[in-house]
């Protein structure tokens, strides 16, 4: 047993004690009614939990998203889907961690090769014979959402956003993988958006959050990571400053996952997590304390989607709830717990068909409402839904600039 | 008068004595009928604390005993691999026990031809994360645990292989004794109240702590004090190996992972009743004494309590604390006693099934003149036959994933992980149990739930294969009232919850005590 935290030792393994067999957490969960393959939340966390102590691990605790709809429906407390990671994390432990989640782990690493070359790298990912290769190795399926890269990283952009003159707060911004090399301009969005509200925007050191190696099953590598963060971003906390992020993903990677899945228990990591906001948390807060006024248009039929690890957050639907305040604005909620994506897990091979069917009713929902543009915080969730949706998805922080960006420019 | 003649020895007591026994004697050419009263392994051996004895419990102060259990644990490894888990076990020194102790038990285990390694306590903490902070000294034995319903099932398969006959819910209610024989035995049929009378050539009595009602039936008079011993059942394991208290054995020393679960225990109180009333007390004190080794056993969800008694026989007739009558066991030849083809075996441990059936069938044998080895201990009993794999605490879960169906849709007992088809299989194979046969036999209701879903359903099921019409609801309420009986000790926390939600289903919602 090379890791006894993973089992029946610290106050997640004991959660599982709680179960009562109620079923709620399969009535919720999205994977469960669309496939045979995954046997259910009740089934692979609390049930087979008390059977795993050290021995193999089943395979298909591996069709959990990670959505994590069951850990926040359970009336009794089993942290259901962090259960289900650590089983996830022991099997590839037991099993060796497939290849292509080795790779699909590594978004820092590609990142940084393929924002250097990104044209060459966006033609190879984006165009047929491109496809098939990243089929292959990566076992991403040839129709799958893939990012194209950007040329040019956001840190390098950051240092043209003008900061405010006398800020009456300053942020830490932490960015994640996907903004600084796939998405810069949802980084420039929200600079351009906290600055505009008066806040002084640094960019610390950084590292990804990790959870793309917890998903797929690399806690060593996840841990490293941890670490890493640990160590740039404590000094910005206790310099008194919060550090705010976009991707609702990587912040709660930071706030929970650090924790609760990696069992990384202690008084820094309660620091850490106490320190991290989500940007949209943080807006809602300084709106609701009347330091923050709006007051701008957006004449557009948005479909919010609150991904599942925002839900995860327990802080409700921030950005939708200022969103919600633009004029003009027709702003629905989507109503579902999860997209079908969930992080990676609608990128690799088998899974994709499922992510799709679990998409269905935020399609459908789409369409009802007639949106032209789904906005959702979280990434892989954005890539998800504009192909299941043929809608453009975007951050809701790119259209609260997008709102600003208007009433500047018309309003003088 | 008597009718159905034949039987060359007529067995009582289908626990793992008499079950061991009758294969013995079958495998010697003897024919043999076997009765129980209940179903097979539902006395002692049914609840019992789960440990397949190194020996090392009783290396200080009892050597022969010390001498069969190392010899007996490592037959019973390898005839019945599938029933034992090689857990191993640990004694824990823990600071304020006696400083002599390790030094002794080290020694009697050396004698014994226990092996036994001194870890580090590093070395013991990374094996077992949860042992306690005042662990001082770790030594490792290699203790094991055994399933007693499959044990006692494959012994009882492989008696039937050799000709013998096995009676279930079948009670031994009189004999018929003249000049010093028993010649008769009325045998009562517990599901149809039925008696009949059978012509007995040789008696073997294996009733457990019963032994002294059945002497009776025969005017013979055998004195049992019989040992009570309490047991908490936790949800999840405390450990992977056994955890002994490394001092002078006593009172709540043991945690025993069986399956998926830990069983912390256990007490001794000298009574004899066939309901022994677990109290909280006791409850309290095991479980404090558990948690002294292992302080989760204090936090965590205690599911269910049982009891036991052990079959001490009382030579002296003396009263008192049965720790100090003898364990081991002993064959009685009532010949003594002026009834000349009687033997009862009384006392032992289930680690020893095995050699009491030996020494007992030695004594059958020898008074029936006739001359046949004994075999068990090198002739492995089912699976065991073919793989001889011991149990690992995934292998449910792995044969869940490999079959289709074997997912959540398809479980009657979601907690065990029990199929529809493995509920089937068993009815058919058996012909009508009672939901607490599927129980012994498939772990069904043993779980955290107690029964809130895999009774309605595994009687939904009986009901399809064996209509009993109006019937119908009847083993619901035997299997919910024994389960109810082992929860509420321990109405607290989580199990008190999972109590009030089984409540609502069954008597809320369905009604259960009003329904005919
Ligand atoms: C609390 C406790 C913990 C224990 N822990 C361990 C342990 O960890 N390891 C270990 O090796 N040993 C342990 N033991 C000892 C062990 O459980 C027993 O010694 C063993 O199970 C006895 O088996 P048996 O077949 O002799 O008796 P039983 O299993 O009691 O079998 C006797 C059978 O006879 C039947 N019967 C009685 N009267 C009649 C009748 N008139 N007609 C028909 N049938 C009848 C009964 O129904 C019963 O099934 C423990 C005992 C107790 C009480």
């Amino acid at each position: 047993m090379s890791e006894p935290i993973l089992f029946n030792v610290d106050e997640v393994a004991l959660s599982a004690d709680r179960c009562i067999k109620c079923n709620v957490c399969n009535t919720v969960c999205p994977v469960l009614p669309v496939t045979d393959l995954f046997p259910g939340p009740k089934y692979c966390g609390p049930q087979a939990q008390r059977f795993r102590s050290g021995h193999p691990v089943e395979t298909w605790v591996d069709y959990c998203s990670g959505c994590g709809a069951c850990s926040r429906a359970c009336p009794s407390g089993v942290r259901v889907a962090e259960l289900n990671a650590r089983a996830r994390a022991r099997m590839f432990e037991q099993r060796g961690i497939p290849l292509k989640n080795r790779l699909l782990s590594r978004s820092e690493t590609l990142g940084r090769m393929g924002s250097k070359a990104a044209p060459l790298a966006n033609f190879g990912l984006n165009f047929g014979p491109g496809r098939v290769v990243v089929e292959r190795i990566l076992g991403v399926p040839r129709e799958a959402p893939l990012p194209s890269f950007s040329q040019g990283s956001f840190r390098r952009r950051f240092r043209r956003i003008p900061q405010p003159e006398r800020p009456n707060l300053r942020v830490g911004y932490f960015c994640g993988c996907t903004t600084n090399y796939y998405e810069p301009r949802v980084g420039e969005a929200a600079v351009r958006v906290l600055t505009r509200a008066g806040i002084g925007v640094e960019l610390p050191e950084q590292h990804c959050c990790g959870l793309p190696f917890i998903s797929n099953g690399d806690f060593k590598g996840a841990r490293k990571l941890a670490e890493a963060n640990l160590k740039a971003l404590l000094p910005v906390i206790r310099s008194g400053k919060r550090v705010v992020a976009t991707s609702t993903s990587c912040s709660l990677t930071l706030k929970h996952e650090y924790r609760e899945v990696l069992g990384l228990y202690g008084p820094e990591w309660e620091e850490l997590a106490a320190g991290v906001y989500d940007a949209f948390e943080l807006l809602r807060e300084l709106a609701w304390q009347g330091e923050l006024e709006l007051d701008a248009t957006l004449t557009q039929r948005v479909l919010y989607h609150g991904p599942c690890q925002l839900r995860s957050h327990g802080f409700g639907f921030p950005a939708a709830d200022l969103l919600g305040t633009l004029g003009g604005i027709e702003l629905a909620e989507s109503g579902v717990e999860c997209c079908g994506s969930a992080g990676t897990y609608g990128f690799k091979g088998d899974k994709r068909e499922i992510a799709f069917r679990v998409g269905q009713p935020l399609a459908a929902r789409a369409r009802e409402h007639r949106a032209e543009v789904v906005a959702c915080d979280s990434e892989t969730c954005r890539w998800h839904i504009q192909q299941l949706t043929g809608l453009p998805a975007r951050h809701p922080i790119e259209l609260l600039d997008e709102a600003w960006s208007q009433a500047e420019r018309t309003g003088d | 008068m008597a009718s159905r003649p034949g039987y060359d020895v007529l067995v009582v007591g289908g626990g793992a004595t008499g079950a061991g026994l009758t294969r013995d004697l079958a495998m010697r050419g003897l024919r043999c009928l076997l009765v129980e009263q209940s179903d097979l392994a539902h006395g002692t051996t049914g609840h019992f604390h789960g440990l397949l004895h190194s020996g090392a419990r009783y290396a200080v102060r009892d050597a022969e005993a010390a001498d069969e259990c190392i010899v007996e644990n490592r037959i019973v490894r390898r005839i019945a691999a599938p029933h034992v888990e090689d857990t191993g076990g640990l004694f824990c020194w823990l600071e304020g026990d006696p400083d002599d102790y390790p030094g002794q038990l080290v020694a009697g285990c050396q004698k014994a031809g226990i092996e036994i390694e001194e870890l580090s306590v590093a070395e013991a903490r990374r094996r077992e994360p949860l042992l306690t902070p005042r662990l001082g000294r770790a030594f490792a034995v290699p203790d094991a645990t055994v399933e007693p319903w499959g044990l006692v099932a494959d012994n009882a398969e492989s008696a039937v292989d050799h000709g013998a006959s096995i009676r279930r819910y079948t009670r031994l209610v009189g004999l018929g004794v003249e000049a010093g024989r028993v010649l008769w035995a009325d045998l009562e049929d517990l599901g149809s109240g039925e008696r009949e009378r059978v012509e007995v050539n040789f008696l073997a009595s294996a009733a457990g702590y019963w032994a002294g009602r059945v002497a009776s039936l025969a005017g013979v008079k055998l004195q049992m004090a019989p040992g009570w011993g309490t047991m908490v059942v936790m949800n999840q394991r405390l450990s992977s190996s056994v955890v002994n208290r490394c001092r002078p054995p006593g009172d709540g020393d043991i945690l025993v992972p069986v399956g998926p679960v830990s069983i912390l225990g256990t007490t001794d109180t000298t009574m004899d009743t066939d309901n022994y009333e677990i109290t909280p007390e006791e409850v309290r004190f095991i479980v404090t004494e558990g948690a002294a080794m292992v302080p989760a056993a204090a936090e965590r969800r205690a599911l269910r309590v049982f009891a036991g008694a052990r079959p001490l026989y009382d030579p002296g007739h003396q009263h008192g604390a049965s720790r100090t009558l003898s364990r081991s066991h002993m064959v009685l030849d009532h010949a003594n006693d002026g009834v000349e083809n009687f033997i009862s075996i009384v006392g032992g441990k289930l680690t020893t099934y095995r050699l009491m059936a030996e020494h007992t069938a030695d004594a059958v044998c020898a008074k029936l003149g006739v001359d046949a080895r004994c075999r068990t201990a090198e002739e492995p009993l089912g699976e065991a036959r073919k793989a001889p794999r011991h149990y690992s605490l995934g292998e449910r879960l792995t044969a869940r994933e490999q079959e289709a169906g074997g997912a959540d849709a398809d479980l009657v007992c979601e907690c065990e992980l029990v199929t529809r088809d493995m509920v089937r299989e068993f009815i058919e194979s058996f012909g009508t149990p009672h939901i607490d046969d599927m129980l012994r036999a498939l772990r069904l209701g043993m779980g955290p739930c107690q029964g809130a879903f895999c009774t309605l359903r595994a009687a939904g099921i009986l009901e399809r294969m064996r209509p009993s019409g109006a019937a119908a609801l009847e083993p619901i309420r035997l299997f919910l009232d024994e389960r109810m009986k082992g929860d509420r000790p321990i109405m607290w926390g989580d199990q008190a919850r999972q109590f009030r939600l089984n409540e609502i289903i069954y008597r809320d919602v369905l009604a259960l005590d009003h329904a005919p």
